[in-house]
């Protein structure tokens, strides 16, 4: 139905934009336009990278709050339960869960802080937003250096 | 989830131009790697290798392109015309980052051989040019003029010399659309976020003294996608070919809206 009723208006206003001016133009089928390369073509800067990690440490977050309520309940279960949690947790595996958690958790909220500084006006300015950049990632490692030496100083994990 | 849709496609790496390489004495002599697609061969994008010896060439990248649609590939397509960045036809991606050929030193570009794409996500028209229409559509809707409803005085609208200086910084910018294409949140949400281009002109009109249509200008932002998009990722300020801020003009905007909801 829908091409019978556009098959009665002239052609001329048929489409609008390219796809009819190249058909005129070549005297050939329209030809599907590319899209011009972005992202893998586009030089990582800093600023772009902490964006992108914040959205990441973000999706990190929720996830390690599941393991978070998931590590309560196995607590609220009883000994056996929590004592196999913390032996997961003990584990390579989990020890680098907790670590990564940690870091994630560190670099969201530096970057929040530049973020709720941005929002407010302030820090505009190519060599202010590519400072606070890097302050986001090397003061989250370091944050995330403090949190594991405190709790390797007062006793570990399990 | 169409900001995971990258578009990956397939660019074949073509056999450079070294039919045409520059004479054998040059010694400084610098690869163009140039994105190319023409709408009349049904092919793939691909990627043309020029080989230019810069002791003939002019210090620009835009020297460059030209030198190459002189003396070796004429069927090289892009924009150009000021050859002085005030026009904004020469924008696209070089050596990684969106500039304008004609004030990118071929010297600032990192070592090793210069690559060069058309303006990212982009519609392609041929080789390095892309279509503005929606670009340009997208600074209509802002209605980008002065709009009063004030009886019009015997003379001009009068500006205090401190409410002309608020423009500054803004009315410089020449709708080159580096900064637009530059942006990730653009790249995804073009179809419906402004992009900072478009809102650092409608600020520009915003804080005109002059302009007496600031509420309704706000009122046509205040849109989940059409300013909101805006997550100061910060590449539009990085990418300004004409050292303008973008970013900053799309905070003052955020914040105004703020403060005439308080």
């Amino acid at each position: 139905m829908v091409v019978a009723s556009i098959s009665r208006i002239p052609s001329r206003l048929r489409t609008s934009g390219y796809a009819s001016q190249t058909h005129k133009a070549s005297h050939m089928p329209p030809t599907a336009r590319p899209l011009s390369p972005h992202l893998q073509v586009y030089r990582p800067q800093i600023q772009m990278v902490t964006s992108i990690v914040h959205r990441a440490t973000g999706i990190i977050l929720v996830v390690g709050s599941l393991l978070i309520a998931a590590a309560l309940l196995a607590l609220a279960q009883g000994a056996d339960a929590w004592s196999c949690v913390t032996a997961l947790a003990a584990s390579w595996f989990g020890l680098l869960i907790l670590f990564g958690w940690t870091w994630a958790l560190a670099y969201h909220w530096l970057n929040g802080i530049r973020h709720l500084l941005q929002d407010a006006g302030w820090g505009y300015s190519i060599d202010q937003f590519v400072r606070n950049s890097w302050i986001s990632v090397i003061g989250s490692l370091v944050l995330t250096a403090l949190v594991w030496a405190a709790v390797y100083y007062y006793g570990g994990i399990a | 989830m169409s900001w995971l849709n990258l578009h990956f496609q397939r660019i074949q790496r073509s056999s450079r131009a070294s039919a045409l390489r520059p004479s054998l004495g040059a010694k400084n002599v610098r690869e163009f790697r140039v994105y190319r697609w023409s709408p009349d061969d049904g092919a793939n994008p691909r990627i043309d290798t020029y080989e230019v010896d810069l002791a003939t060439c002019g210090p620009m990248v835009l020297d460059a392109l030209i030198k190459i649609k002189n003396e070796i590939d004429p069927t090289l397509t892009f924009r150009r015309s000021c050859r002085e960045g005030i026009c904004g036809s020469c924008a696209m991606n070089i050596d990684g980052t969106n500039t304008l050929a004609c004030t990118k030193a071929i010297e600032d570009c990192s070592k090793g051989d210069v690559p060069i794409y058309p303006l990212p996500h982009m519609s392609v028209v041929k080789d390095l040019v892309p279509d503005m229409t929606h670009f340009y559509a997208q600074y209509a809707s802002i209605k980008p003029w002065l709009r009063t409803q004030s009886a019009a005085p015997p003379k001009e609208r009068l500006q205090s010399k401190p409410d002309r200086a608020k423009l500054d910084g803004l009315y410089e910018c020449i709708l080159c659309a580096c900064c637009s294409t530059a942006c990730p949140s653009y790249w995804w949400n073009g179809d419906r976020y402004l992009g900072p281009a478009i809102l650092l002109q409608a600020y520009r009109w915003i804080v005109d003294s002059r302009d007496e249509d600031t509420g309704e200008r706000l009122d046509a932002l205040e849109d989940p996608f059409r300013l909101y998009r805006c997550h100061t990722i910060m590449n539009c300020t990085r990418t300004c070919p004409k050292g303008l801020n973008p970013a900053k003009a799309i905070a003052e905007i955020k914040k105004l809206m703020v403060e005439r909801r308080a």
